[in-house]
C-alpha cells in the first residue's frame, strides 16, 4: 500500500434476508467480512486496513435483534443496537450495569448504529460490552453452514481482536445469566475524553448474603490486557467476607498484577495503576448501592 | 459619520449560507470533465527511488493517467521556489512537486493518479509497484546533531541548516553580577493544525485563453499564484487562484504545497480539470505541523525576583524540508523578550533537519514556545526565591511608563521592535482579580476535601500583529446603491467579510445589509499577501477604512455639485447624502454612482473622476502589539493523574474591537488550542520516522466535554499604528495558554512538586510526579 | 465491473432512486450523487462528526454507512433545517452566539444537536457538552455552540 486511502477497496456486497441465505453465503464465499453496525469495520474498510472480496451485510437479517427476558437469563440478539439497549426498560431493570457502561460506549451517534454483536466480535480490548459478557459468564450462540454451537465466555476471547468465531460463522445472540435480586453492581472506567476508548475499566457484580457479606462476587477488568480479565482468585477469596476497605484493597492489588498492554501513549505500569483504581471505584459503588438498598 | 457598526456584536454575514449547508469549500466544487486525483506517497522516512512500475495501475478501471515528475518535463522542472528566502538557506530546501530521486519523509508524494473517481484513483495507486531503497533516517532533532549522524538528505552534508541568533545587551556582564542564576531545559511539543477541512486543490485549464484557474483551500492564494507562475514561467495574469470557503487554516494552509503544483501540472498535461482532496490520514503526513523545540536556557535575576537576562540555545526540528524558509524558528527568536524588561538577551536556535514532515507555523507560530520558556522561567524564579509568581512578574514585566518600549530585538525586515502601548501589570492584576486569586486558597482546601488537587496558573504574553507589508481593498458604490468591497484578504473562519463590511458601513453611512464582499480571488483583486500572523484586521481593515473614506469624500464632493450645496453642510445617512436640516435636498449614493458612471455627451459633475470607488493598500510599516494575561484553574485527580482545566480567564488588549463576537471567538478558539497543546496533542513517531499518530483515536484534539468556559475581559488601548486603532486577535489566545495550564498543574501538585518544563503533560506523567513526591516524602519522613 | 445496487430513499422529504457502487459511503452519495454538499467529510474514520446526519430519526455518522444501506431509509441532512433566508431557531441561535467560524464542522454539529434535542428537550449544559462531544471543532472552543444550544432551548415554547 502506497498512500493514505479513505475509500474502501472494491467488494461484492451481499445483504441476505434469511438464515438459509446467510449460511449459503458463509459456505460458498471466501475472504468475507460480516458488516454489523459498521462503527469499527467501516473505518477499517475506508482506510483499507481490511479489503475483503465480499461484504455480508447483516442489517437486513430478520430475527437478529431483540431483547428476550427469561426467568434466569436475558438473551440479546447480536444485531441489537447499542442505542436500543441503552433505552431499554428490560436492560434497565435486569442489567443496569449495561446502561451505565453504554454511557461510555463511543458517542450517541455511534450507538445509533453500533451493535452488541459487532462489538463482541470485533473485541477491542477496551470495549465495554465484551467486558460485561465476560463479567456475566455469557454464552455466545453461533451458527453457520456446519450447524449451531454455543461458546462460553471463557472460550470466546481467543486473542487480541480475535474471537472464537470461525471464518464461516455468525454470532446470533448472547445469553447473559441473571444474578439474584438484591445484587448490586459497580462500573468505573478512565478515558482521556468523553467517548474515548477506556485506558482501563472495571465492572463488578456483588450478590449479598446478608447486610454486607459477599455471597458471590464477579470482577472484570478491561482495557488493560488484550482481553477482559476476570479476577477469579480474588472473587473466590472474598466470598463470605465483608466488602470493606481491606477487601477492596486486596481486589485492587489483584488488579495491579494483571499483565498489561503497553503502547506509544500509555505504559503497562499506568494501565495496571488504573486497573486498581477502577476496580476500587467499582467496588465502592457496589457497596454504596447496597447501602442504599438496605 | 456613524459609529453604528464598529464595536458592535454584528451577527456575521458569512453565517446564513454556512448554517444552511450552502458553503462552497473546494470539495463542493465540481467541474465538467473533472478528474479525481490520489497521490502515491512514500512509506519510508528516507529512501532512494529506484523505479516505479505503473503499468498494471494504468489499465485499471477509470484511470486516465498516472504521472511522475518526469512526465511534466515539457512544462516545468526542478524544485519549487522558496517562499521565504533566508541567507542561511544558500540552497533552498524545497520539494519537487513530485519526488524525483529521493524521498525524505513518510508521506512525500511520488506519483499522481488521475481517475474518474477518487475510489478508482486509490485502487490504482494501490497497484503501483514502487521500488525504494531504504536509507538511514533521522527521527529526532537531537540525534540529527550527533557525531556523524545519518544524513536527512543524501545531498546535504549537514543536518544543521544553520543557527539563528539574536539578543541585546551584555549578557556576560549581567550574569556575572547577578544575585542568582538558574539553568533549565524545556521540551516543547506542538502538533498539527487539524483544521476540520483538510487541504484540497482544483486546477482547471482554460483551453480558450491558455489560462489556469485554481481553487485551493489556502491562506495564501496570491502566494500560490506568484510561485506557480514563477515555476511555470508564465505571467501571473494567466493564472487565477481562488480560495473559496476554507474550513480553517491555523497556519499550515499558508504554505505553497507540492500537491498544488502537481495538480496544476497534471491539469495542464491532461487539459482537463483535476481535483485532489487531502484526506485526514494524508493530513497527518503531508501537511506541515509544529513539532519539537528543546531549549537549554539560563536566567539571571535579582534577589527581589526581577528577571534580568536570559541566554540559551534551542534545537528546533524543522523536518525534512524548509518550504516556509526559517520563518518558524525566526519567529521564536523575535518573540523574545516577550513582555519582560530584560537587560540582556542572547539566544540561538539551531535549525535542524529530520526525516519527518516539515514544520511551519501553527497558530501562534512559535510564540507559544517562547512564551512557555519565559513564563516558566518567571515561575522558576518565584520557586527559587519563595515569592508569589505574580510578584516576580510585577517586578519583571515592562512597565506602562516605559511605553513605547524598544526591546532591543529586530523584526523580519531588520527594523527595531518597539512595543507601542500596553499595561502588562494591570492586565495581570485584572486577570488574577477576575479569577478571584484571593479566594483560591479556600477553593483549594475544598477541593482537597473532595480528594482532588487544585492549582492556579498564570501566564502573560505580548503578540506582534499586523505583519508587513500590506493588504488592499477596493470599495465601490454601484448605481443600485449597493456597496461592494473587493480585497485580497483570505478567510478561514475569522469573519473578515463581516468586519470589513462593518468598517465600510460606518465610513459610508450605509446599512451593512447593502454591502457585499469579494475576497481571496486573484481575478477580482490584484494584490494580496497572506492571512497569517494576526494581520488582516490591521492591514485589510485599514485599507477598507482608507478606501471607504476616499469614496465618502468623493461622494460628498460630487453631491455638493449635484445639490449645489457646500460639502460642509452635507451628511450621509442610510445611503442618502443630504443637506443638514433640509431633507428635501438629497441624492442617494446610487445616484451619485450612476452620475459618475457617465452618460454619452455629458460631463461629470465637478469634473470629478469617474467611478464612485477607491482602492487603498494600507502598508503596515510597524508591528502593533497586542498583549494579555491569562489565569486558570486546573483540577487533578491524583488517583488517575487526570487534569482538567476548570476555569480560564483572559485579559486581552487588541486595541479597538471591531466586532466583539468575532474577537471573543478567536480568543476562545485560541485558548482551547493551547489547552490541547498542554494536555492532549502529541504527534508520535517511531525511531525510523514512521508516524504512529495517524488518526483521531490516537491524536487527541480537545472536545466539548473537557473544555472550560473562557471568561474574557477586554482592555481597548487603540493602536497608534493604523487608522482604525486595531491590533490582531487571532493568536493571542493560544500564545500563553499552554504555559498557563502547566503553571496551574505544577501549582496543583503542591509543595515538593517538580519543576515542570515540558508539554504536553499526560495523566500518566502526573502520576509519575506524584509517585516521586510521595517517595520523597516517605524518605523525608524516615529522616533520610 | 463495479458492484452496484439500485437504492430508493427519501432525503429531506424528497424521494430518490439511484444506482450506487456498493463501496461508496453514504456521505459521498449525498454529496456526489445528490449534490447535497452541506454534509462534510473531516476524517472518514468516524471520529470528527462533521458527516453527522439523521437516518430514520437517529443521528448517524454518514461516513460509516454505505449508501446501499440507506435503501428505504428516511434521511435528513443540514439542508433540511432551514434555508439561508429562513433559518431554524437553532441555526439562528448559532449565528447570534457566534457558534461557527469556518463553518466546516457546523452541519454535523447542527444535526447532532437537532437529533439530541428532539429526544432530550430539557438538557443541562453538561448534557449538551456530552451531546456534542462526538463533534470536533477546531475554531470555536465550543463555548459559543453550547450557548447557542441553551438559547435555542430557552426560546422554545414552554409547552413543547
Amino acid at each position: 500500500m502506497s498512500e493514505s486511502p479513505v475509500k474502501p477497496a472494491p467488494f461484492t456486497y451481499h445483504d441476505p434476508r434469511s438464515r438459509a441465505e446467510l449460511h449459503d453465503l458463509l459456505a460458498c464465499l471466501e475472504n468475507t467480512k460480516l458488516l454489523a453496525g459498521g462503527q469499527s469495520l467501516m473505518p477499517m474498510l475506508n482506510m483499507r486496513i481490511v479489503a475483503p472480496d465480499h461484504l455480508i451485510d447483516l442489517n437486513r437479517m430478520p430475527g437478529m435483534a431483540g431483547i428476550a427476558v427469561a426467568e434466569n437469563h436475558i438473551r440479546i440478539g447480536a444485531m441489537t443496537r447499542q442505542a436500543d439497549l441503552h433505552d431499554s426498560a428490560e436492560i434497565g431493570n435486569h442489567l443496569p450495569i449495561m446502561v451505565k457502561a453504554l454511557d461510555h460506549v463511543g458517542h450517541f451517534q455511534t450507538r445509533s448504529r453500533g451493535t452488541i454483536g459487532g462489538s463482541c466480535c470485533h473485541l477491542d480490548p477496551a470495549a465495554e460490552l465484551p467486558a460485561l459478557c465476560a463479567l456475566y459468564d455469557a454464552e455466545f450462540d453461533i451458527s453457520g453452514p456446519n450447524g449451531a454451537r454455543k461458546v462460553t465466555a471463557r472460550d470466546w476471547f481467543q486473542d487480541y481482536l480475535q474471537s472464537a468465531l470461525a471464518e464461516n460463522e455468525v454470532l446470533d445472540s448472547i445469553r447473559l445469566p441473571l444474578w439474584p435480586a438484591g445484587t448490586t453492581y459497580g462500573f468505573s472506567e478512565y478515558a482521556r475524553r468523553s467517548g474515548d476508548f477506556a485506558i482501563a475499566g472495571a465492572g463488578v457484580l456483588v450478590a449479598w448474603q446478608n447486610a454486607d457479606i459477599i455471597k458471590r462476587l464477579a470482577v472484570v477488568v478491561f482495557g488493560v490486557a488484550s482481553q477482559p480479565i476476570r479476577l477469579r482468585a480474588i472473587e473466590r477469596d472474598l466470598v463470605g467476607t465483608r466488602l470493606d476497605a481491606e477487601a477492596i484493597r486486596a481486589a485492587a492489588d489483584a488488579a495491579k498484577r494483571i499483565e498489561a498492554m503497553s503502547d506509544p501513549y500509555v505504559s503497562s505500569d499506568y494501565r495496571r495503576r488504573l486497573a486498581a483504581v477502577t476496580v476500587e471505584r467499582a467496588l465502592r459503588a457496589a457497596v454504596q448501592r447496597a447501602e442504599q438498598l438496605a | 459619520m456613524s459609529a453604528r457598526y464598529f464595536g458592535a456584536a454584528v451577527p456575521r454575514l458569512e453565517d446564513p449560507r454556512l448554517l444552511a449547508g450552502q458553503g462552497r469549500y473546494v470539495d463542493d466544487i465540481s467541474l465538467p470533465g473533472m478528474l479525481n486525483a490520489a497521490f502515491m506517497r512514500a512509506q519510508v522516512a528516507h529512501g532512494r527511488i529506484r523505479g516505479i512500475d505503473a503499468r498494471q495501475a494504468r489499465n485499471m478501471p477509470g484511470v486516465a493517467a498516472i504521472y511522475t515528475m518526469a512526465d511534466f518535463a515539457a512544462i516545468a522542472q526542478g524544485p519549487m521556489p522558496p517562499m521565504a528566502p533566508h541567507p542561511l538557506l544558500k540552497t533552498p530546501i524545497t520539494y519537487h512537486p513530485l519526488a524525483v530521486d529521493e524521498v525524505c519523509h513518510v508521506g512525500e508524494a511520488i506519483a499522481i493518479v488521475l481517475a474518474d473517481t477518487r475510489q478508482q484513483a486509490e485502487d490504482a495507486a494501490n497497484a503501483i509497484d514502487l521500488d525504494v531503497e531504504d536509507l538511514p533516517s533521522i527521527a529526532d532533532p537531537l540525534a540529527a546533531l550527533a557525531d556523524d549522524p545519518p544524513k536527512v538528505h543524501s545531498g546535504r552534508n549537514s543536518n544543521l541548516i544553520g543557527a539563528l541568533r539574536g539578543g541585546f545587551g551584555n549578557v556576560e556582564a549581567v550574569f556575572a553580577k547577578a544575585d542568582h542564576f538558574l539553568a533549565e531545559t524545556f521540551s516543547i511539543h506542538r502538533g498539527g493544525c487539524h483544521s476540520m477541512e483538510c487541504r484540497g486543490v482544483i486546477a482547471a485549464p482554460d483551453t480558450l485563453s491558455d489560462g489556469l484557474t485554481i481553487y485551493t483551500s489556502s491562506q495564501s492564494p496570491y502566494m500560490v499564484r506568484r510561485h506557480l507562475a514563477q515555476y511555470l514561467k508564465r505571467d501571473e495574469s494567466t493564472l487565477r487562484v481562488i480560495a473559496p470557503d476554507v474550513g480553517g487554516g491555523f497556519g499550515p494552509k499558508a504554505n505553497v504545497y507540492p500537491e498544488e503544483f502537481a495538480v496544476a501540472l497534471a491539469a495542464l498535461t491532461t487539459e482537463r480539470p483535476v481535483k485532489w482532496i487531502e484526506d485526514r490520514s494524508e493530513h497527518f503526513v503531508a501537511t506541515t505541523q509544529q513539532r519539537d523545540q528543546v531549549w537549554n536556557v539560563e536566567v539571571a535575576f535579582t534577589g527581589e525576583g526581577r528577571m534580568q537576562a536570559v541566554r540559551g540555545r534551542c534545537i528546533h526540528d524543522n523536518g525534512a524540508y524548509a518550504p516556509y524558509g526559517l520563518i518558524l524558528p525566526a519567529t521564536a527568536l523575535a518573540s523574545f523578550p516577550g513582555p519582560y524588561a530584560l537587560e540582556a538577551l542572547d539566544v540561538s536556535i539551531d535549525v535542524v533537519l529530520t526525516n519527518l514532515v516539515p514544520t511551519s507555523p501553527v497558530r501562534g507560530a512559535a510564540r507559544p514556545c517562547t512564551a512557555f520558556v519565559l513564563e516558566r522561567l518567571a515561575d522558576r524564579i518565584a520557586r527559587h526565591l519563595d515569592l508569589p509568581r505574580e510578584e516576580v512578574r510585577r517586578r519583571s514585566l515592562v512597565a506602562t511608563e516605559q511605553m513605547p518600549y524598544t526591546t532591543g530585538m529586530k523584526a523580519r525586515d531588520g527594523s527595531p521592535i518597539s512595543y507601542d502601548s500596553g499595561d502588562y501589570i494591570k492586565a495581570l492584576d485584572l486577570a488574577l482579580k477576575k479569577i478571584d486569586a484571593a479566594g483560591f486558597a479556600a477553593r483549594k482546601t475544598e477541593a482537597a476535601a473532595r480528594g482532588t488537587l487544585l492549582g492556579l496558573g498564570m501566564a502573560s504574553c505580548v503578540e506582534d500583529t499586523g505583519l508587513a507589508p500590506f493588504e488592499g481593498a477596493t470599495v465601490r458604490v454601484t448605481p443600485a446603491g449597493k456597496v461592494t468591497i473587493a480585497t485580497g484578504a483570505a478567510s478561514q473562519g475569522q469573519g473578515h467579510r463581516t468586519v470589513l463590511a462593518q468598517i465600510a458601513a460606518d465610513a459610508l453611512g450605509v446599512d451593512i445589509a447593502d454591502i457585499s464582499v469579494e475576497a481571496a480571488d486573484t481575478g477580482k483583486f490584484p494584490l494580496g499577501i497572506s492571512t497569517i500572523a494576526s494581520r488582516i484586521a490591521v492591514t485589510a481593515g485599514s485599507s477598507v477604512e482608507l478606501a471607504a473614506q476616499k469614496v465618502r469624500n468623493k461622494a460628498l464632493k460630487a453631491a455638493s455639485f449635484m445639490l449645489e450645496a457646500a460639502e460642509a453642510d452635507l451628511e450621509i445617512d442610510n445611503g442618502i447624502v443630504r443637506v443638514v436640516g433640509v431633507p428635501s435636498m438629497q441624492v442617494s449614493l446610487g445616484d451619485i454612482a450612476r452620475a459618475l458612471s457617465g452618460s454619452a455627451g455629458l460631463l461629470l459633475p465637478g469634473h470629478i473622476e469617474p467611478d464612485l470607488a477607491a482602492t487603498a493598500y494600507f502598508e503596515s510599516n510597524a508591528l502593533t502589539f497586542a498583549y494579555g494575561a491569562n489565569a486558570c484553574e486546573v483540577e487533578i485527580d491524583p488517583a488517575t493523574g487526570d487534569a482538567r482545566v476548570t476555569r480560564y480567564v483572559v485579559v486581552h488588549d487588541c486595541g479597538r474591537l471591531i466586532n466583539p463576537l468575532v474577537v471573543d471567538g478567536q480568543i476562545r478558539g485560541g485558548v482551547v488550542h493551547g489547552i490541547g497543546n498542554a494536555l492532549y496533542e502529541r504527534m508520535v513517531y517511531d525511531e525510523a520516522g514512521q508516524p504512529l499518530s495517524t488518526n483521531y483515536g490516537e491524536y487527541l484534539l480537545p472536545l466539548a466535554t473537557e473544555m472550560p468556559d473562557i471568561e474574557i475581559h477586554h482592555i481597548e488601548t487603540p493602536s497608534p499604528r493604523n487608522p482604525i486603532g486595531v491590533k490582531g486577535a487571532g493568536e493571542g489566545g493560544t500564545i500563553p495558554a499552554a504555559a498557563c495550564v502547566i503553571s496551574a498543574i505544577e501549582d496543583a501538585l503542591g509543595t515538593g512538586a517538580p519543576f515542570i518544563a515540558e508539554h504536553p503533560v499526560s495523566p500518566e506523567r502526573i502520576t509519575q510526579w506524584l509517585d516521586a513526591m510521595t517517595s520523597a516524602d516517605d524518605l523525608k519522613g524516615r529522616g533520610q | 465491473m463495479s458492484d452496484t445496487r439500485r437504492i430508493t430513499l427519501r432525503v429531506n422529504g424528497k424521494p430518490h432512486t439511484a444506482d450506487v457502487e456498493t463501496r461508496v459511503h453514504l456521505a459521498d452519495f449525498l454529496r456526489g450523487s445528490l449534490g447535497l454538499t452541506g454534509t462534510h467529510l473531516g476524517c472518514e474514520h468516524g471520529v470528527c462528526g462533521a458527516c453527522t446526519i439523521i437516518v430514520d430519526g437517529r443521528a448517524v455518522r454518514s461516513c460509516l454507512m454505505l449508501a446501499v444501506q440507506a435503501d428505504g431509509a428516511e434521511i435528513e441532512t443540514v439542508e433540511s433545517l432551514g434555508a439561508a433566508d429562513a433559518l431554524s431557531p437553532l441555526q439562528k441561535a448559532f449565528s447570534t452566539h457566534h457558534a461557527l467560524q469556518c463553518g466546516f464542522c457546523t452541519p454535523g454539529m447542527l444535526m447532532s444537536l437537532e437529533a439530541f434535542l428532539r429526544a432530550n428537550p430539557q438538557p443541562s449544559e453538561a448534557d449538551i457538552r456530552e451531546a456534542i462531544s462526538g463533534n470536533i471543532c477546531r475554531c470555536t472552543g465550543y463555548q459559543g455552540i453550547v450557548e447557542a444550544a441553551l438559547a435555542a432551548i430557552a426560546a422554545r415554547e414552554p409547552t413543547q
